[in-house]
């Protein structure tokens, strides 16, 4: 698919840690509502790419456009904001607080932007309903499944309806089944929204979810829909 | 798959005739393949000859005659046989892929794309099967299954050769 049109585009990317090269010339775009699986083996750079397109680490140099907005030019506040407010992040492992009770988590996106709090746990309850853990709202983390955690972690990822979800590994740590439940509600509740979701995984079968894919080997992204 | 085994374990359920015994083989076992009404009954025929399967009875209709046909003590025996018997796993050690890689090294093409090109395609097939298995029943759900779990392996092969082709080159080019 070509950038035209696309909602966040990188271009040219490069990132070092030290003498260790993480991205060398990294492509990216990706479409609203759309979902771009990022592959590659280990080390080859597909979570630093995710980390650059989510403002969370800044490329040593390339472009990175969100929404007709270079991100450079933006100040660490608006970065903030636009991850608060525009972005959604599901990762691995460790998302969840574990002091506060399932609908306390999902529904903590919201009280951060000031929302009170019986309206951000109404709606964090309309979240959780979709994604079949609103049984569990009253519970922590540490008294929930891996599984339904990690759906928890979704209805937070989604509770401020952000425009772009950013997914690194989110079945990793998960059965082949609680895996497949989790895609199968994670990719439905972000095209209902129309959504765009960057999905960094190492399966293929978690790929087969995703509308296209990209490659990253050495830091060099190869997108495989101009490749057949 | 075999067919004749197939439909005979389907008749231990009771004797049916030869459409019926189609019918049901297409609704649990056929899917993109349905059996053709010749397949059937020569396969019939033959269980038939074999004595695994006999005549129950026959009705005479406007149209050909129906034969309706139940499995015999033989046939039960043959179908539990079957079933005990493991299948020979497929370990594909002549894989046309691989034959491809090692020539595209010989004649100094690019392997990686032969590589990349063959993964995109197994992908776009993944896709294909996990919205089968998404829209489909359980029994659609353990097909499509079977078959991503296979093109997952094809696709991890296919991953580590670009990992090493390197190497592969360099034991090629001896």
């Amino acid at each position: 698919m070509t950038p035209a049109g696309s909602l966040l585009i990188a271009d040219d990317l490069h990132k070092a840690y030290g003498p260790t090269v993480a991205l060398d010339g990294a492509e990216f775009s990706i479409h609203p509502g759309e979902v771009v699986a990022v592959m590659g083996p280990s080390g080859s750079g597909k979570s630093t790419l995710l980390h650059c397109l989510a403002g969370i680490v800044p490329p040593d140099s390339g472009s990175i456009v969100y929404n007709g907005r270079e991100m450079a030019t933006m100040s660490d506040a608006e970065r903030s904001a636009l991850r608060r407010s525009e972005f959604g992040f599901v990762f691995q492992f460790g998302q969840l607080v574990p002091e506060l009770t399932c609908v306390e988590n999902v529904a903590l996106p919201l009280r951060l932007n000031g929302t009170s709090r019986k309206e951000a746990e109404r709606t964090a309850l309309t979240w959780m309903e979709r994604l079949e853990v609103d049984d569990l709202r009253g519970k922590r983390p540490g008294e929930v499944s891996g599984g339904q955690g990690q759906r928890v972690a979704v209805a937070r990822a989604l509770v401020t309806s952000p425009r772009v979800l950013f997914a690194d590994e989110p079945t990793g740590a998960l059965d082949s089944l609680n895996g497949e439940r989790v895609m199968d509600l994670l990719t439905d509740a972000a095209r209902s929204t129309n959504a765009a979701v960057v999905l960094v995984t190492h399966e293929a079968r978690v790929a087969a979810y995703s509308d296209r894919e990209i490659v990253v080997r050495d830091g060099k992204s190869r997108d495989m829909e101009r490749v057949v | 798959m075999s067919i004749g085994h197939t439909l005979l374990g389907l008749l231990e359920s009771g004797p049916r005739h030869g459409y019926d015994l189609k019918r049901t083989f297409d609704e649990k076992f056929g899917h993109d393949r349905p059996l053709h009404y010749g397949q059937v009954y020569s396969t019939m025929s033959r269980l038939l000859k074999n004595g695994l399967v006999e005549v129950d009875g026959i009705e005479a209709g406007g149209g050909p005659e129906r034969k309706r046909y139940a499995i015999t003590d033989a046939g039960v025996t043959d179908v539990e046989r079957w079933l005990a018997t493991p299948e020979a796993p497929e370990p594909y050690l002549q894989s046309t892929l691989y034959t491809k890689v090692v020539l595209a090294l010989l004649t100094h093409r690019n392997a990686a794309d032969i590589l990349d090109t063959q993964r995109a395609e197994h992908l776009r097939m993944m896709r294909i099967l996990t919205d089968r298995k998404r829209r489909g029943d359980l029994a659609d759900q353990l097909i499509c299954d079977h078959a991503l779990f296979h093109l997952e392996a094809d696709l991890r092969w296919l991953e580590l050769t670009a990992a090493r082709l390197d190497r592969l080159a360099e034991v090629v080019a001896r």
